[in-house]
């Protein structure tokens, strides 16, 4: 039985991708049966390539998929290297859950109230400093170069690698090879860089590498922060698949495929930076130099990282602000009066939306915690660790999105299949379950086998030592997952837009439908919900052990 | 309780092609049957094979017997093999009556007083709703014993129990599981690297390489 789930998990996750994008290629030489289409031309191509702004486009999904990992692991790195084991990295350590929690949209929304001409940080300013008393005529969301974009994706990624890269850091022995290199004069930052920062890097490469393709195709968080003549590829896709023209299908078939091609070449490009940055590391270790760089590193990581988490919180607080602003004048830093009109309002509509967030949200990660623990359960029994199974699970997250969920799409309809629930949630399952396996696949391998030893010479068998003894064990961790889940479940986008044909909304969806409304209230308040629903979900995880837990003082040793 | 006989059968393991240990022997009821070597000897390997879950990295040749019945090929929970690490491991979301009663067989029905009259034997009377936390080290030990008594083994292995307490406890727990041990009849195997513990236990001894 078990067996059988490890297998399908791997099934799961691989089947759906890859199959969908061929699926999705197919359209792009003109083969598309369910429109009449059934022999092969390059005339998509051809249209493609006269497409206004393309090269533009490329040019700008390109550089928000190489600059956002190089900028948001450089940060990550430098902070562990200059903060590792002090009381910033203890505080950060806690935040970094529910900083990965924050959905993209609501986050992006956030970011963009902070820097808009006259979001939070003009309104700091002025007039004082900047001496405006109207909002300055400065396009700096949707900016036609993508800096804001690119602040929003490096603000997004920065707690996941610097998730992962926690998560990997006890297999580099960092502290003794630290201490080590002290020992032979080595400053403490140039000690970590020298010593702990190749290894962990080979170690987080393949999240790093999720980075590169989710930036670089990204479709939510460039509809809010990203450029609009031309957007970048990506959204140029979602808007010729969503267009009543369905003959527009070929050419959204191609952009795809191209996109694709992108996201690849933008992982070549990284890899050959690697190469590069390995040969400077090693000229850089064989000068021997102990502290040249250490006050600018120091410095850097220091400040560098917890900037961004102090925008992403700035972000927030103008979330909260917004929607319960009520007349808010200029340069004035706070709104003069307050309501709660923009919640009253939204109420009624949030219902349906809300609704199917959190069946979409429970059903997904229920399954998906399922399927996780029963595949390492088997893991365990068999005794073996499942490395190929490794790069299976980081499939949907090194696909862009918008390619093979296209092909899924194509491939349901040519099956007759509405858009339902039920492939919404399948749609939710394949990036829920990686990020709930990541999650727990660490926790559930360290787990000191001799409990479930002991538990067996007293008589337990395999399951009644699963369910009484690593289940509670394991309940901190487990719940973690799944508000891991959930959160990723809750700002999933492109999933539900796609899957569901636009008739199955969430909060998500309907935040970022709002955009193009123009209303930072309602917006606010959307984004808002978006926000707590993740909350809550960690609030439960945190709080849930404490409470069944607070007679047994030997759980607090157990993680 | 009758006492019962361990039967260790042309016992071989290796691994990578390298053997570690081979043995032959017979250990009756109440017997301490000592095993000693240096760490990487394969001393916990051996014990890892007679409760049943030895990495399928080694390879093993050989029987183990109780009373006559073949354990080998049957799962750890089956086996009957009570075993005591260096660590009491008290599961620590159970109280102290749940770690002895997760042991104790379902069929029994008086559970609640074997609980607590196996408690007021070694000193513990009314700890039952204890944190097994708040306990001190030589009482997590005995409670680690009872809970392996209660549970009705056939044989029993020690892997270093005493391992980390201070010399002063353990002089006085030494005793008190020998005398249990003793007492009941079961056959023991002792992992260590101790002498004291080897000359306690009185048996026979094998030194590994």
């Amino acid at each position: 039985m078990l067996r059988w789930i490890s297998f399908a998990v791997i099934f799961l996750l691989a089947a759906p991708v890859l199959i969908g994008t061929l699926i999705a290629g197919l359209p792009a030489f003109g083969y598309f049966p369910t429109l009449g289409s059934e022999s092969f031309s390059l005339a998509p191509w051809q249209d493609l390539f006269e497409v206004p702004g393309l090269l533009k486009s490329i040019g700008i999904s390109l550089m928000a998929g190489l600059l956002t990992p190089l900028i948001a692991l450089t940060l990550v790195f430098l902070f562990l290297a200059s903060a590792s084991g002090s009381r910033l990295d203890k505080w950060i350590r806690r935040l970094v859950s529910p900083l990965l929690s924050l959905p993209h949209a609501a986050a992006a929304f956030g970011l963009a109230f902070l820097i808009a001409p006259s979001g939070l940080l003009s309104r700091l300013i002025s007039p004082e400093l900047s001496g405006w008393e109207r909002p300055p005529d400065l396009l700096i969301v949707n900016d036609g170069w993508g800096l804001s974009l690119l602040l929003g994706l490096i603000a997004k990624e920065i707690p996941f690698l610097l998730l992962m890269s926690m998560a990997a850091l006890p297999q580099t022995n960092s502290v003794e090879r630290v201490t080590m290199a002290r020992s032979l004069g080595y400053r403490p930052t140039i000690a970590w860089l020298k010593t702990v920062a190749p290894g962990l890097y080979a170690l987080v490469r393949l999240p790093v590498f999720a980075v590169i393709v989710f930036a670089s195709a990204t479709v939510d968080v460039a509809l809010i922060l990203g450029p609009t003549l031309p957007p970048t590829l990506s959204v140029m896709i979602l808007n010729w698949f969503n267009d009543p023209d369905l003959s527009y299908r070929f050419l959204a078939a191609a952009a795809a495929l191209l996109q694709l091609c992108i996201s690849l070449s933008a992982i070549g490009c990284w890899i050959a930076l690697e190469k590069f940055s390995s040969l400077l590391w090693k000229i850089w270790i064989n000068t021997g130099d102990r502290s040249t760089l250490e006050p600018l590193c120091f410095i850097a990581g220091r400040f560098g990282m917890p900037a961004v988490l102090l925008l992403t919180a700035g972000s927030l607080m103008a979330l909260v602000l917004n929607s319960f602003a009520g007349f808010w004048r200029f340069p004035d830093l706070l709104p003069s009066s307050w309501t709660l009109r923009h919640w009253s309002g939204s109420i009624a509509e949030l219902a349906t939306p809300l609704a199917n967030t959190l069946i979409i949200g429970i059903v997904a990660t229920s399954l998906a915690i399922a399927l996780v623990l029963s595949a390492l359960e088997y893991e365990r029994r068999r005794g073996l660790k499942m490395s190929m199974a490794m790069w299976l699970l980081y499939l949907p997250l090194l696909v862009p999105q918008v390619v093979f969920l296209f092909g899924i799409v194509v491939f349901a309809e040519s099956l007759q299949l509405q858009a339902n629930l039920p492939l919404v949630i399948f749609g939710h399952l394949l990036f829920v379950l990686p990020y709930v396996f990541l999650s727990l696949s660490e926790a559930y391998r360290h787990l000191d086998p001799r409990w479930s030893q002991i538990a067996a010479t007293l008589g337990a068998s395999s399951t009644k030592s699963f369910w009484r003894i690593r289940i509670p064990l394991l309940l901190a961790p487990s719940l973690t997952a799944i508000a891991i889940g959930m959160a990723i479940s809750i700002s999933l986008f492109l999933p539900t837009q796609l899957l569901g044909a636009g008739r199955i909304t969430t909060i998500t969806t309907e935040a970022i439908a709002l955009s193009s409304s123009g209303s930072r209230n309602l917006i606010a308040v959307w984004s808002v919900v978006q926000l707590l629903l993740p909350m809550l979900g960690f609030i439960a995880a945190l709080f849930i052990p404490r409470l069944l837990w607070r007679n047994r003082a030997g759980m607090k040793e157990i993680q | 309780m009758s006492p019962h006989l361990l039967k260790l059968q042309n016992i071989k393991i290796a691994i990578e092609g390298k053997s570690l240990l081979d043995i032959d022997c017979e250990i009756s009821g109440g017997e301490i049957y000592t095993v000693m070597g240096p760490s990487g000897s394969g001393k916990s390997s051996l014990l890892s094979f007679i409760a049943g879950f030895l990495s399928p990295a080694f390879t093993t040749q050989g029987e183990v017997f109780i009373d006559g019945k073949n354990l080998t090929h049957l799962p750890a929970e089956k086996r009957k093999v009570g075993l005591l690490f260096q660590d009491p491991l008290l599961f620590p979301h159970l109280s102290v009556a749940g770690n002895l009663r997760f042991g104790i067989s379902q069929k029994r029905n008086n559970k609640d007083e074997l609980i607590s009259s196996g408690l007021s034997d070694i000193g513990l009377a009314g700890f039952e709703d204890r944190d097994p936390h708040t306990l001190s080290g030589g009482q997590k030990s005995r409670v680690a014993l009872l809970r392996l008594l209660l549970s009705e083994p056939n044989a029993v292995l020690l892997d270093e129990p005493f391992n980390k307490l201070d010399s002063h406890l353990r002089r006085e727990l030494r005793a008190q599981v020998f005398d249990t041990l003793r007492a009941t009849g079961l056959p023991t195997i002792l992992v260590t690297h101790d002498h004291e513990d080897a000359e306690a236990a009185n048996g026979t001894v094998v030194v590994l390489k």
